[in-house]
């Protein structure tokens, strides 16, 4: 009897230590994770500084100096550049090792791994888009170059050279919270992360919808909706810019091409908004007489923040900017000599090809008049606490086969992938982005910019460039496919070679201008070039809005300084209402408004079109254009097939000239309705909405208020991330901050016998919650703010802002 | 007497072994000097549940408990953080009590 009561006790605590040991479902390990010993109470980080520290680290050659600023920014001087990588990768991992961990994890379809099924779809689409074959290309062409090749590997030998020496008890909190262990990491995951950069930015596609469009409405409607040229645009390289080189031929256009066009047959959605701002005055401009160089890339907004800051010195290097945590090298930042910055392209390098295939078994398919071998690609993806999941994905020769039938697609999501078609992506190509960067890290004069833009690849992105040589210059960079004009604009018959890429645009023929006699360079994502430019790049690009107040700011500008463009960041002035308001007012008949709809129709009157936090003008015109925007394309409503709706462009276009456009009329009403009814009704419906949702207008109309502004745990952790914040700006304005998305960097260098860099990212150099220096820059970038960028000269330069140095050295 | 055995060799093995270790240690400790079972069991509960509040809030204090009050909001539970302290306390305190309790259970059941 008293055995069995002993046996029965000692059961029942060893199952509760089993219990709180395993994870249900959702549930974290509970004792796993809440336990003293090696819990996340041990993430708690204390506010003090930590002390001067030693390390001896096994693979290093040298000796390394590590000191951090006030921000606990890394300032690391090396010996020599295999150390200098190292020590990045190392510290990087001591700040951000989960941040890798799961963004490689989700490029890399593996995230099933750690959270089980419902994770599943999400795997499957990053496998079957070619994330894994992309990364293995890209990585052959890093290894393929000596320099690369040291440079990946000593990042990678730094990271793992933090992650051997961690304990359970220091594993990042969100390992603890999902109960899993990081693992070694290897240079693919570096490639990785320029695949999903190509994801973010250049992964979308509207193909799809727009064959659906064309299939509903017809050639002639189509073409005349969505234009290959805006109606409001001003160009990145400034209008009338010389081509000063010998263009190649222009492939044909194929023959099902023509006849889409002239209507004798009928055969991820991209995200509207995504962009970024640079631009650079000239010594003309600037009240020193030297460049200054601004850049702030939009882009999600997360803690972690997606950037980590550092300095990175060796014999061969100075540079200061921002980094990727998980790659080398400093991607945005600036030299002693120059200074540089990016903003996406959006060039068209993702096309969708229909292929044929011979029968079921889709071993052969249809191509350039005769059966051709398909190649199949086993995706093999492990899933917690089930078997794990083999999925065959089917390559032609363009790429693969996302969705080959309808079974495969998910019920919810990817509306925008065709199924059948296979997928021409630039992310899938062969690769050495990072050597980009590292030559740009070290150069010192235009040329050497130059040279380094040829190595790059994807995504194609607006290098903007200052030197103390008193250059300024832009570039549209990256691999552009050589493409007849809109190929791509609809999904292309995959068996006529005539649709294939054509090869390449030569680097020294994507658009570039150097020191422009306007004295500035810019660019907000908007068209590349004016319409004489050769050749294609894509059929869209995003609104001209932000472009055109950045060059009608910077063409009045005199005697620019840091603070004029620290200003010029935080502008929220709208080019969309001073092209549409006054028209929409006048619109509007007074006489037909009740009390309240005439209150708040003269407060839009009255508003200043700015889209300032305590701006109650800018809540009404943003909900009374969305209104209008929606009524005028109604046509384009449909539940069942995905249709590409025309741009704000388009409808600012059939609002200011054309306002008996048959598209004003309503589809449900017998009425035959003009643009006149449709800007009434649309500020009608706009207003009472408010008025119902908030009341009599006041602060809860403030745009602040109205607008959602936040930034969330990378895993949207409830109590991580910052909650709602009260904060201006929108889409398309230079102040770019909607939702969860917006300024990750803002960053302006003056160039100069002494340069001086400024930035701030919304979050802090540690991933870790638990840390004084997780969100330490929050209310800085919040406030429109900048911290001055400590850029030290030397390891042993004083400054008070050095707050601890870390002594490295080889066992 | 149980009660500092069991904190005391807990408190050393928090450095080397895992959160766990302390449930063989209260075990082993009520089965060597346990007297009753009630008191093994409190013995054994008291133990851990203090050296869990001490060991958090060591790390809790000079972080001015800003984890604490972010983690806190992931469970199901008022936003105090002190909730997160008692509820890591009740589970070590468990762990530690049903622990020495089979320890002293073991002992008597061997002893004739």
């Amino acid at each position: 009897m008293k055995l069995i009561k002993a046996l029965f006790s000692i059961a029942l605590t060893l199952v509760l230590i089993w219990a709180l040991q395993t994870k249900f479902g959702d549930i974290p390990p509970i004792g796993e994770f809440l336990n003293s010993v090696s819990g996340f109470w041990q993430n708690a980080e204390s506010k003090n500084f930590q002390p001067d520290e030693n390390l001896h680290l096994e693979g290093l050659q040298g000796k390394v100096t590590v000191r951090f600023d006030e921000h606990r920014i890394p300032h690391i001087f090396a010996e020599n550049d295999h150390d200098l990588y190292y020590v990045q990768g190392y510290l990087t991992a001591r700040d951000r090792l989960w941040q890798m961990d799961i963004q490689t994890r989700s490029a890399a379809g593996r995230l099933s791994e750690i959270v089980g099924p419902k994770a599943l779809e999400v795997d499957r689409y990053h496998r079957r888009m070619g994330m894994t074959y992309g990364a293995e290309n890209t990585l052959k062409g890093i290894m393929k170059d000596p320099t690369m090749k040291m440079v990946i590997e000593a990042y990678t030998e730094g990271v793992n050279s933090y992650i051997h020496h961690l304990s359970k008890r220091d594993y990042p909190i969100e390992f603890k919270l999902l109960g899993y262990a990081p693992e070694e990491w290897k240079p693919i995951n570096c490639a990785y992360l320029l695949k999903l950069m190509s994801e973010t930015l250049a992964g979308g596609s509207d193909q799809f919808a727009m064959t659906n469009d064309l299939k509903r409405f017809g050639a002639k409607d189509v073409n005349d909706l969505f234009p290959d040229y805006p109606f409001h645009e001003d160009p990145i390289i400034p209008v009338g810019t010389k081509w000063n080189f010998k263009p190649l031929p222009i492939p044909k256009p194929s023959k099902d091409f023509i006849a889409l066009m002239t209507d004798t047959i009928r055969p991820r959605e991209r995200v509207p908004g995504i962009g970024s701002n640079n631009w650079a005055v000239a010594g003309s401009k600037s009240a020193s007489g030297y460049p200054i160089l601004a850049n702030d890339p939009h882009l999600n907004l997360t803690f972690p923040s997606i950037w980590y800051q550092l300095q990175m010195s060796s014999p061969t290097v100075n540079v200061y900017g921002v980094s990727l945590p998980g790659a080398p090298c400093i991607v945005i930042g600036y030299n002693q000599k120059i200074s540089w910055g990016v903003t996406n392209v959006d060039a068209d390098v993702l096309d969708w090809y229909q292929v044929k295939f011979k029968d079921n078994r889709k071993n052969e398919y249809w191509y350039n008049n005769k059966w051709n071998k398909t190649t199949k690609r086993v995706e093999v993806i492990n899933v917690l606490g089930r078997k794990p999941v083999y999925d065959t994905v089917i390559y032609t020769h363009h790429g693969p086969v996302v969705y080959d039938n309808i079974s495969q697609k998910p019920k919810e999501g990817h509306e925008n992938i065709p199924v059948g078609d296979a997928l021409r992506w630039i992310a899938h190509d062969e690769s050495d982005e990072f050597m980009t960067f590292y030559l740009l890290n070290r150069g010192k004069n235009y040329d050497d910019y130059r040279k380094a833009l040829t190595y790059y690849t994807a995504p194609a992105q607006n290098f903007i460039f200052a030197s103390n040589d008193k250059d300024i210059a832009i570039t549209p960079n990256g691999k552009i496919p050589l493409k007849f004009k809109d190929q791509g604009k609809f999904i292309m018959d995959g068996s006529d070679p005539a649709n294939d890429w054509q090869g390449w645009i030569p680097y020294d023929q994507n658009p570039t201008v150097k020191n422009p006699p306007r004295g500035f360079v810019s660019s907000a994502n908007q068209s590349s070039t004016d319409q004489t430019y050769p050749y294609y790049i894509n059929w869209r690009f995003e609104l001209y809005d932000r472009g055109k107040r950045i060059n009608d700011k910077l063409k009045v500008m005199q005697n620019a300084t840091i603070d004029s463009m620290r200003l010029m960041q935080m502008d929220n002035y709208s080019m969309r209402a001073q092209d549409v308001l006054p028209s929409m007012l006048r619109y509007v008949d007074t006489s037909k408004l009740n009390p309240d709809q005439l209150k708040v129709f003269q407060i839009v009157k009255k508003w200043d079109k700015h889209f300032a936090a305590n701006s109650v003008g800018a809540s009404i015109f943003n909900a009374w254009w969305l209104k209008f925007y929606d009524m005028v394309w109604d046509e384009f409503k449909d539940d069942k097939v995905l249709l590409n709706v025309p741009s704000f462009d388009r409808a600012e276009k059939l609002l200011l000239t054309e306002p008996n456009s048959k598209w004003f009329d309503l589809k449900g009403t017998p009425a035959k309705e003009t643009c006149n009814d449709i800007v009434l009704q649309a500020f009608v419906t706009a207003a009472d909405e408010l008025l119902k949702s908030m009341g009599q207008p006041g602060k809860k109309w403030e745009w602040g208020n109205v607008k959602d502004t936040h930034i969330n745990h990378l895993a949207n952790l409830p109590g991580f991330g910052t909650g709602q914040f009260y904060a201006g700006g929108t889409g398309a304005v230079i102040n770019a901050l909607r939702g969860g998305n917006g300024p990750s960097w803002r960053m302006v260098v003056q160039m100069g016998p002494q340069v001086k860099g400024y930035g701030v990212f919304p979050g802090g150099e540690s991933g870790n919650p638990g840390s004084y220096y997780y969100e330490d820059m929050f209310t800085t970038w919040r406030d429109g703010k900048l911290n001055e960028l400590l850029f030290l000269q030397s390891p042993d330069e004083k400054s008070n802002r050095i707050k601890s140095t870390l002594t490295l050295s080889s066992k | 007497m149980l009660f500092l055995l069991i904190l005391i060799l807990s408190f050393i093995c928090s450095y080397f072994l895992p959160w766990w270790a302390a449930a063989a240690i209260a075990f082993l400790a009520a089965l060597f000097v346990g007297k009753t079972s009630g008191k093994s069991f409190w013995s054994g509960f008291g133990a851990i549940f203090v050296l869990w509040i001490v060991l958090a809030l060591v790390k809790s204090i000079p972080n001015d408990d800003i984890l604490a009050s972010r983690v806190i909001q992931l469970f199901p539970l008022p936003h105090q953080w002190v909730l997160l302290l008692l509820t890591t306390a009740l589970i070590g305190g468990l762990v530690g009590g049903m622990a020495a309790l089979s320890g002293i259970l073991t002992k008597k059941a061997f002893k004739k």
